[in-house]
């Protein structure tokens, strides 16, 4: 993009000292990205890269697409990104095995086709400026405001990719839900409803909230066991010393639902 | 007349020398650190109030100083990077949400037409055809800094505010960009400037009222305040996305929230209240007083936004999160799509020309429709509460067992009185 502007002579000074700071910068991040060891470094670098882009992109007089830029792609699509590798995990490492058969293959037909679009529009803008259709330059483009004449050119010439793009957004998403959804067998208890069956006639402890630990034990001396989860003794829980000396309790008035047949323990 | 106005911001700001821009940006980085420093101090002070209590009053009078003592205390603190900390990421967070947040009130608008050092500006640093979207773009990544700290801390709490923040500012920006969209319908422009000079007859926060509403709602839910503070939760988190920080890194952080609260609440400001224009009927201050009393307007109209933020933490309970994400996504957005429908609507047909008798039409016709949908949603809705209500219930189970109660505690202390018994023994 820049090159284009190198090259038919539109670059002012502050421009061109811009772009030979950034531009290293962006090929370093662009290796970086691909040589890091962490996916979320590896994202980072590709959240600058973006950022960098739009800085381009604001100085070629394109304020528009730059702010877009940075909320759509850095804004929205690498922080879903990010969220996604921090699910993750810090440190998990990425497998290698090619989960999809050919991928390779279609990345290098992909790519190759990508960069053959961007040298043909490329070539076109760079010399087409004659024929109809070709480039026109800048303040002809901007002659209405930079955002009314992307406007214009989006609702009239290319009102149809427009649409067309986005049904096929509107498509993924709607495809994105049906993937996730899961249908419950029984419909889900609100808040509510399980507050009310707290308080229902039956529950054993009417409106009292879920117990909080230690509400069951029933001393605090330390020769007394705790009390795990079903009510029995934690044998763990009474010092060695203390089991040395013969001093424990016996467990058996403690323990929960086992009045009548502890006796024996 | 109204891009005439707007052509004038323009040009006075493009006419800026580079000294002036220097002196702008120093003054505007200035005044932004003071406003902090206030308004740590009046938000304790004010909390304070409202809990019957005093607040600080020992630093300086009123206890003004305090936010510079709590400040000079906390960088003299010692810091420290956790083990299991990536330690790149971890510096580079509190960076990065510290810068932003001042690049972001670089086309907020303070004053009309002022001279300043001689030379006849306004109180703006730039002025960007895009300028609102700008504000968004740099908000967003602002968000950075909270994700990163929280992902290189190397700590389940901070990670889990870190996805709590990502997942909350991707709903809430959607419906803040929507409800910036009439505006910039109304304005016909995204630029601050011209927004502020389309407001001269009637402001939005009137004319937009939703939109008003669903923004206000959005910017607390963007700047991770109470009672949107789910990020750093600190009865769930700890302390959230900045568990681990310590020192000058967490005072960062600290002053990126409250220059992020000044940000949103100056643009809501220049979005709907006016920006710098006097109240109704007070236009002759700026004709007496000069240019630079229009900033009194503004500041004032600030400060009223930020005593909005205290009162909504002294009064609000934090949202439950899945309450929170359900409200943004099902209640936010889609209401502010329907209303920018109608707005647009409404807008083509006035700039069309249309008679009176069309727009009443139409506006009649929405409020039915809105009425007749709002009831069938309020029927469907209780249909199925009632089907809900009658799938029979048990009493749920806990993971510990209920305390029976016919065993009493009072029984207890016979036991250790046998133990004695036995050891004596």
């Amino acid at each position: 993009m820049n090159t284009l502007a190198l090259s038919a002579g539109l670059t002012g000074a502050p421009e061109a000292v811009l772009f030979w700071i950034l531009a290293p910068l962006i090929v370093l991040a662009a290796i970086g990205m691909i040589l890091v060891k962490k996916a979320v470094h590896s994202a980072l670098l590709l959240a600058y890269i973006m950022i960098s882009l739009a800085i381009f992109y604001i100085a070629q007089d394109a304020p528009f697409l730059g702010v877009v830029q940075i909320v759509v792609y850095t804004g929205a699509v690498m922080m879903l990104f990010l969220f996604i590798l921090m699910l993750v995990g810090v440190d998990s490492a990425d497998s290698l095995v090619e989960t999809i058969r050919g991928q390779r293959v279609v990345a290098l037909l992909a790519g190759l086709s990508l960069g053959a679009l961007l040298i043909g529009a490329l070539g076109r803008s760079l010399l087409g400026a004659g024929i109809a259709g070709g480039a026109v330059g800048l303040d002809q483009a901007n002659s209405g405001g930079n955002v009314q004449g992307l406007a214009t050119l989006l609702f009239s010439r290319y009102v149809w990719a427009f649409e067309v793009v986005s049904a096929l957004l509107i498509t993924a998403a709607l495809g994105a839900m049906v993937l996730g959804h899961r249908e419950r067998p029984v419909p889900r208890r609100t808040q509510r409803q399980l507050s009310e069956d707290r308080f229902r006639e039956g529950s054993e402890l009417p409106g009292a909230p879920l117990p909080s630990p230690g509400v069951f034990s029933r001393h605090n001396a330390v020769d007394i066991p705790a009390l795990l989860p079903d009510g029995s003794p934690a044998p763990t829980s009474v010092s060695r010393v203390i089991k040395a000396r013969g001093d424990v309790l016996p467990t058996a008035p403690f323990e929960l639902n086992k009045e009548s047949q502890g006796e024996q323990k | 007349m109204i891009h005439q106005s707007a052509i004038v911001t323009a040009d006075l700001l493009g006419k800026d020398p580079g000294w002036l821009i220097i002196v702008k940006t120093l003054l505007v980085f200035v005044f932004l650190v003071i406003m902090v420093l206030l308004s740590i101090w009046g938000e304790r002070r004010v909390v304070a109030r409202m809990q019957m209590r005093l607040g600080p009053n020992r630093v300086g009078p009123f206890g003004l100083l305090q936010g510079l003592a709590d400040g000079i205390k906390l960088a003299l603190k010692e810091d420290i990077v956790p083990k299991a900390a990536d330690r790149i990421v971890f510096i580079l967070a509190p960076i990065i949400s510290a810068t932003t947040c001042f690049m972001a009130f670089a086309v907020i608008p303070m004053t009309g037409q002022v001279s300043l050092l001689g030379r006849k500006t306004a109180f703006q640093l730039t002025d960007l055809s895009v300028g609102v979207l700008y504000i968004l773009s740099i908000a967003s990544v602002g968000v950075y800094g909270i994700v990163l700290a929280g992902w290189s801390s190397g700590s389940t709490y901070p990670l889990l505010g870190a996805l709590r923040s990502s997942a909350q500012v991707i709903s809430y920006e959607v419906a803040m960009g929507l409800s910036l969209v009439a505006v910039f319908l109304y304005a016909g422009s995204m630029s601050t400037s011209d927004i502020v000079a389309s407001q001269d007859k009637w402001w939005y926060v009137v004319v937009l009222f939703p939109s008003f509403v669903i923004y206000t709602i959005s910017m607390v839910g963007e700047t991770n305040r109470a009672p949107f503070d789910l990020a750093e939760a600190e009865g769930e988190l700890v302390g959230g996305f900045h568990t681990e920080y310590s020192s000058l890194k967490f005072a960062l952080f600290f002053l990126a929230e409250y220059v992020n609260i000044l940000t949103v609440s100056a643009l809501a400001t220049t979005l709907f209240l006016g920006g710098y224009r006097a109240l109704p009927g007070l236009g002759f201050t700026e004709r007496w007083l000069g240019g630079w009393f229009t900033f009194v307007w503004f500041l004032a109209k600030l400060l009223a936004f930020l005593f909005f933020f205290i009162w909504l933490r002294g009064t609000l309970p934090r949202l439950r999160y899945d309450q929170f994400m359900k409200f943004g996504w099902k209640v936010l957005i889609p209401i502010s799509l329907v209303w920018t429908l109608i707005v647009s609507t409404l807008r083509a047909l006035s700039l069309r020309g249309a008679p009176t008798a069309v727009i009443v039409g139409f506006t009649g016709g929405v409020v039915l429709i809105l009425l007749v949908v709002g009831s069938l949603f309020e029927a469907a809705k209780r249909k199925e509460q009632e089907a809900l209500s009658s799938v029979i219930t048990k009493p749920s189970h806990f993971a510990v067992p209920q305390l029976p109660m016919s065993i009493s505690t009072h029984r207890v202390p016979s036991a250790p009185s046998r133990s004695m018994e036995a050891t004596d023994e």
